[in-house]
């Protein structure tokens, strides 16, 4: 809601509207401390080079925590996410290797237009969100069972396709330069005034999904099966073909995060995507979303995963240890939750 | 054992919640081994009271001396350590466990080994064994409380009692679910617990059962405490009259609805489920008020869910302005323009996190999207806040989160939300439980404006004064069955009283 009233002067600084304020935007105000810290004790943090980077990575990171997200504001899980991020890079690597490379996974592949082979590793990723859909609301297994299942399912089938004699389960490499261009190239005027392509492609993939939460019924029905499932029922909303929706939509945005996954890293492995689903429940969960269901925002989406991606590069420019690193984040996602968790929490 | 007069004392107990004052200066005094009765309407505050004996309310004043002492509970551990135990049938604690595990639940006995102390499963099944044994029931220790009856768990939680060692055994409605013979079972134990020593206190609506098996009866009426009357000394009609007892005033706003031609006819409408509703028919014209009444587990909120395609039907036809309707889901009951208000706010009515104005949308949301697949928010927060402008619901703005409202002003809100959808027929399931004076005073109006408008409605029920006030006819059921039409402006509380205890 806007505020239609302006403040005075003195209200909008008394302490009150401070501590509002702060306890409303904790994970921002964490974010910012962050970047600060990590920039302050080592400057090469702030370089532009290293903060596009940041967003680079970010950018897979979001699309996959955005279709995850929708899911956990209906009290759902997917598990299956990364693994099917995987699942849709190893299959849209091996369709858009170069003719000339010399250990191709189909050899006789002709050459497709570029549409072909994306439409083909979304098009995975649509799958598996059908059948998570389909087992969720239809079979009403837990959502943590379903899509274990699929989960486990997806990491078989990327193997099985990778896995083919007489050439083995090798990574895919060697794939064409138009298709890398979507994850290391920029879109623009000239060299300096460019964004880097998937910066944008996430970018519209982040409005689109703000604007699905929103400003369509799905959106609010999304919020209203994870508020209160009952009471979604009785007012008469369609559950199963909401919830089979949003595990589809999910599935399509893993499709798509798989494929710009491989175009970034030029290539594409049966590990690709492995425990990506804990990391983007856990960004989502520190911007804010509830697993018990019913509240969270596309824009907190966001700041979780930009948290939890400062953190990780900020972690390594800083110099400490792999194995500390995965300390910090452990202890960073439980206590942005717990203090996240306050504004819900005071009464009762 | 002391020699003191009275068991179990409260004295000037008050209780009271946000707008309601739930109890009034009440006292309760029971007698060591004696089976006393507490009777009241629903809402009389006979569950408060036990809860505020039980641990689960603190009394806001007076207070409770057990056994001579003066104590007080903070839980309702502290509770069962001092010998009050209440039998309530909701409550099954875990029912994919044991019935030794249910029994001892909190108090597990322990064995030492060394440095560990484990679970000492002998004991637990020989004691529970032992128990069973004195009060000649036959449940075995290790089956699973799912897989007991009704009966069988309510003997289970009476010998969960009296493994307490408990004075005073608080039995709520213990017979509501029971058939004749497990009912005649339950009295022998009752008998046998009283010779014993221990105290009963019984709340039942059920007349019969009150008159055979109490020593004394104490009756309540809107949180005040009526009479306490040896059992000799009563009959039906002295403790209806005395339950009831209440003069209206002008607590309904008045009506100028006019009831036109039959708009809804249900014709021997049967439950999928043996125990529930059967055969039930009636007629609804527009713009009338039509009540339906009766004690709790009558299955009328069973009925109108059914009617709403929240349950299913095994039998029987509904047809709305002449056209027979098939309704097997909300959906599609939405689309017969019918709406219905849950009885249960907080499980089946809002969503709580979410705002007042996505509360009031829900519902509506197919009415405000643009061709191009988005929401009219604006369009649909402007009819939002006019609804809930119109409904006078207080909040501090539509953005606020509906858990922070009184109950008074949430109601309101799934009000104005099924509103919203132009409904034809409107089923209200205890529109105004939980709601403070002043507000069903609003709920009221509102209501008569709806009929006046020429709705449909539908009101389930259970204070009395509420259906002869609002109604224009009065159905009555018992058990599933309609036991009566009546004229709401003739009808007294006596006559659906008798109406809604025909079969028990």
């Amino acid at each position: 809601m806007k505020n239609t009233e302006s403040p005075g002067l003195s209200e909008r600084f008394n302490a009150r509207s401070i501590r509002e304020f702060s306890s409303k935007n904790a994970i921002v105000l964490v974010l910012i401390g962050l970047v600060v810290f990590i920039g302050f004790v080592q400057s090469s943090f702030l370089s532009l080079d290293n903060l596009v980077n940041i967003l680079r990575i970010s950018s897979v990171r979001l699309i996959i925590a955005l279709g995850c997200g929708g899911i956990l504001i209906t009290a759902g899980t997917d598990l299956s996410a990364g693994r099917t991020v995987g699942l849709a890079a190893v299959i849209v690597a091996s369709l858009v290797q170069r003719p000339d490379y010399a250990s191709k996974i189909f050899p006789s592949l002709p050459y497709l237009p570029l549409f072909l082979p994306i439409l083909a590793g979304v098009a995975a990723g649509l799958i598996v969100g059908i059948i998570n859909g389909f087992v969720v609301a239809f079979l009403k297994v837990p959502p943590f069972i379903a899509t274990l299942g699929t989960m486990v399912i997806a990491q078989g089938a990327s193997s099985l396709y990778v896995d083919r004699p007489p050439r083995g389960a090798q990574p895919i490499g060697g794939l064409r330069g138009d298709f890398t261009d979507l994850g290391t190239g920029s879109l623009g005027f000239n060299d300096t005034w460019a964004i880097p392509t998937i910066i944008l492609i996430a970018f519209v993939i982040f409005f689109l999904y703000w604007v699905m939460l929103n400003k369509t019924r799905l959106g609010k029905n999304i919020y209203a099966i994870g508020g209160n499932l009952n009471a979604a029922v009785v007012s008469g909303v369609n559950v199963k073909k909401n919830l089979i929706t949003v595990y589809v939509l999910g599935g399509i945005l893993y499709g798509l995060a798989g494929v710009l996954l491989a175009a970034r890293s030029g290539g594409a492995t049966n590990n690709y995507g492995q425990m990506y689903e804990l990391d983007a429940i856990a960004a989502a969960v520190i911007g804010g979303v509830s697993t018990n269901g019913g509240i969270g925002t596309a824009g907190g989406i966001l700041t979780g995963v930009l948290i939890f991606e400062v953190l990780n590069n900020g972690l390594v420019v800083l110099g400490v240890s792999a194995y500390w690193q995965m300390v910090v984040k452990g202890i960073i996602i439980v206590s942005a939750v717990a203090l996240d968790i306050r504004k819900y929490t005071k009464k009762r | 054992m002391s020699g003191n007069e009275f068991i179990l004392e409260m004295k000037n107990i008050s209780k009271n919640f946000p707008g309601v004052k739930a109890l009034d200066d009440v006292s309760l005094r029971v007698r060591p081994g004696s089976v006393h009765a507490l009777m009241g309407e629903n809402g009389a505050g006979k569950s408060t009271l036990m809860k505020c004996l039980f641990g689960i309310y603190q009394a806001d004043g007076g207070e409770i001396i057990l056994d001579g002492k003066p104590v007080s509970f903070a839980n309702t551990k502290q509770a069962l350590d001092a010998g009050i135990s209440m039998i309530q049938q909701e409550l099954l604690p875990v029912p994919q466990r044991s019935v030794m595990e249910n029994f001892w639940l909190g108090r597990f006995p322990v064995k030492n080994y060394g440095l560990v102390r484990l679970v000492d499963h002998k004991k637990m099944y020989a004691d529970t064994k032992a128990v069973f044994d004195d009060l000649k029931m036959d449940i075995s220790p290790n089956t699973k409380v799912i897989n007991l009856s009704v009966s069988k768990i309510q003997s289970m939680e009476i010998a969960q009692a009296v493994s307490y060692h408990s004075k005073v055994i608080i039995m709520d409605e213990p017979t509501s679910s029971l058939t004749e013979n497990e009912v005649a079972h339950l009295f022998t134990i009752i008998r046998k617990l009283r010779s014993e020593g221990v105290s009963i206190i019984y709340i039942s609506h059920k007349i019969e059962e009150i008159l055979e098996i109490s020593d004394e009866v104490t009756i309540m009426r809107d949180g005040k405490h009526i009479g306490t009357y040896p059992d000799k000394e009563l009959t039906t009609e002295l403790i209806i009259n005395r339950m009831v007892g209440r003069t209206l005033t002008n607590r309904f706003p008045p009506r100028e609805n006019k009831p036109g031609e039959v708009f809804l006819k249900v014709e021997n409408y049967t439950s999928t489920v043996e125990r529930s509703f059967k055969d039930v028919s009636f007629e609804v014209r527009r713009g009338e008020i039509f009540g339906i009444g009766g004690l709790v587990g009558a299955q009328r909120s069973e009925l109108v869910e059914s009617l709403f395609g929240l349950r299913g039907v095994k039998s029987g036809t509904i047809s709305i302005n002449g056209k027979t309707a098939v309704i097997t889901n909300p959906i599609q009951a939405k689309k017969y323009r019918i709406a219905l208000l849950t009885e249960e706010r907080r499980t089946t009515g809002i969503f709580p996190v979410l705002s007042v104005l996505d509360n009031t949308l829900i519902a509506n949301l197919d009415h405000y999207v643009r061709k191009s697949r988005l929401l009219d928010r604006k369009r649909g927060d402007k009819d939002a806040k006019d609804s809930i402008e119109k409904l006078r619901v207080k909040t501090p703005s539509a953005a606020t989160h509906i858990e922070n409202l009184s109950g008074g002003n949430q109601q309101k809100v799934i009000v104005a939300r099924w509103l919203l959808t132009e409904p034809d027929i409107l089923i209200l399931d205890e529109p105004t439980r939980g709601i403070d004076v002043g507000a069903k005073y609003e709920i009221y109006s509102i209501i008569a404006d709806l009929a006046k408008s020429g709705k449909t409605i539908i009101m389930i029920s259970s204070e009395m004064p509420e259906l002869i006030g609002m109604s224009d006819r009065i159905m009555v059921m018992c058990e599933g069955r309609v036991t009566g039409i009546l004229d709401g402006k003739k009808a007294t509380q006596e006559q659906i009283i008798t109406l809604a205890t025909q079969f028990m």
